[in-house]
């Protein structure tokens, strides 16, 4: 019967997020996520773009020194490019989902929409972190060496390297942050959906 | 939380109180002597931060585990355990990571930079903390589906 097709409409529409032209207040998941994107990107493009190269003297023969030009990429270390990557994802997650949020209100999601956002910011802050951490012990490695297992630092040779790698990692870091509030939101969103009006069908009602 | 949930979330959280705790107790208990051209040392895990920073982590999550199963199930707290569960999976994946990352470096060497791999000096510690590493991935496995279940268990009510 038709009321209850409404009432099984009524369900599925507790699941939605409100639609575009009834909200009101500050966006605040969409500023957040679009923070977010600058910074995962801004780590991505400054990590990506980290390499140095450098004349040094490795050997003396006689008394002409030999130089050997060595250089300093992110693609030496795969934690770097396992960050890269991950950035990379990160932000693309985020800008599908700002996009979802202003354009995406006719897509029929039958009532899962919030659960697949929760569900994905979950996965991207995940990936992210695993990426941040990885990232920043292995710079510490790279800065201060191991003594134990003899490894020396690299940092006092490559100085421009450690500092535009250091900035990626701080990006990264800020963006780590504001992808785990987007997520508490995202979660807090779906366990309280908003209330919505329960219409009341007038030409329904037939009076005999 | 009904109680078939509880029991549900109480089961996977001493799965994950057990992965939490083996990790942090295989790692801790690493270490191997070893003598390389008259010199000898020893291979502790707290020679590497990444590996103390491993075994902190992961003996915070056992504790967190071990106090949520003593929650009642009626209690109103069950929502926030939710974003703490989130909290201690992403610290649980960055330890992880980090392990895995300088781990790595110790068995292949990193050329570019100039390290040596040391796992053909201390072969049994190598194999002490892979497995190690091993139990902290299912520590993370096992806190996702923590979560996911988290989330279920408090969306099914509202259907209704």
């Amino acid at each position: 019967m038709a009321s209850g097709n409404e009432g099984q409409k009524i369900e599925a529409d507790r699941l939605a997020p409100m639609p575009l032209s009834e909200r009101k207040g500050f966006p605040v998941l969409l500023t957040l996520r679009l923070i977010a994107f600058f910074a995962t990107a801004s780590a991505t493009i400054v990590m990506a773009l980290n390499k140095e190269r450098k004349a040094l003297v490795v050997a003396t023969i006689g008394s002409t020194p030999v130089e050997a030009t060595l250089s300093a990429k992110f693609q030496d270390t795969p934690a770097f490019v396992f960050f890269v990557v991950a950035n990379a994802m990160a932000s693309l997650h985020n800008l599908l989902m700002m996009a979802l949020e202003t354009f995406g209100d006719s897509f029929d999601c039958k009532g899962m929409r919030l659960i697949v956002i929760a569900i994905l910011d979950m996965m991207t802050v995940v990936l992210a972190s695993g990426a941040d951490g990885a990232a920043v012990f292995m710079a510490d490695l790279g800065k201060n060496g191991n003594t134990h297992a003899r490894w020396n630092k690299i940092c006092d040779k490559f100085e421009t390297y450690c500092d535009q790698g250091g900035g990626a990692l701080i990006a990264s870091s800020v963006g780590l942050l504001l992808l785990l509030l987007i997520t508490a939101l995202s979660i807090m969103r779906l366990l309280k959906p908003n209330p919505k009006p329960i219409p009341h069908n007038n030409n329904l009602v037939t009076i005999p | 939380m009904s109680k078939m949930k509880w029991v549900f979330s109480l089961v996977l959280r001493i799965l994950a109180l057990g992965a939490t705790v083996s990790a942090a107790i295989v790692m801790g208990t690493s270490r191997e002597k070893a003598s390389f051209l008259s010199l000898s040392f020893e291979a502790k895990f707290s020679d590497i931060p990444s590996f103390k920073y491993f075994v902190i982590v992961e003996a915070v999550a056992s504790l967190y585990c071990f106090l949520v199963m003593f929650l009642p199930a009626r209690s109103s707290l069950w929502r926030f355990t939710i974003i703490s569960d989130l909290i201690f999976t992403m610290l649980l994946t960055s330890s992880i990571a980090a392990a895995l990352a300088v781990a790595q470096v110790g068995k292949y060497g990193n050329s570019h930079a100039g390290w040596l791999p040391i796992c053909g000096q201390v072969p049994r510690y190598c194999d002490h903390v892979s497995g190690a590493l091993g139990a902290g991935f299912a520590a993370v496995v096992i806190f996702l589906a923590i979560l996911l279940s988290a989330i279920y268990s408090f969306l099914n009510p509202r259907l209704i």
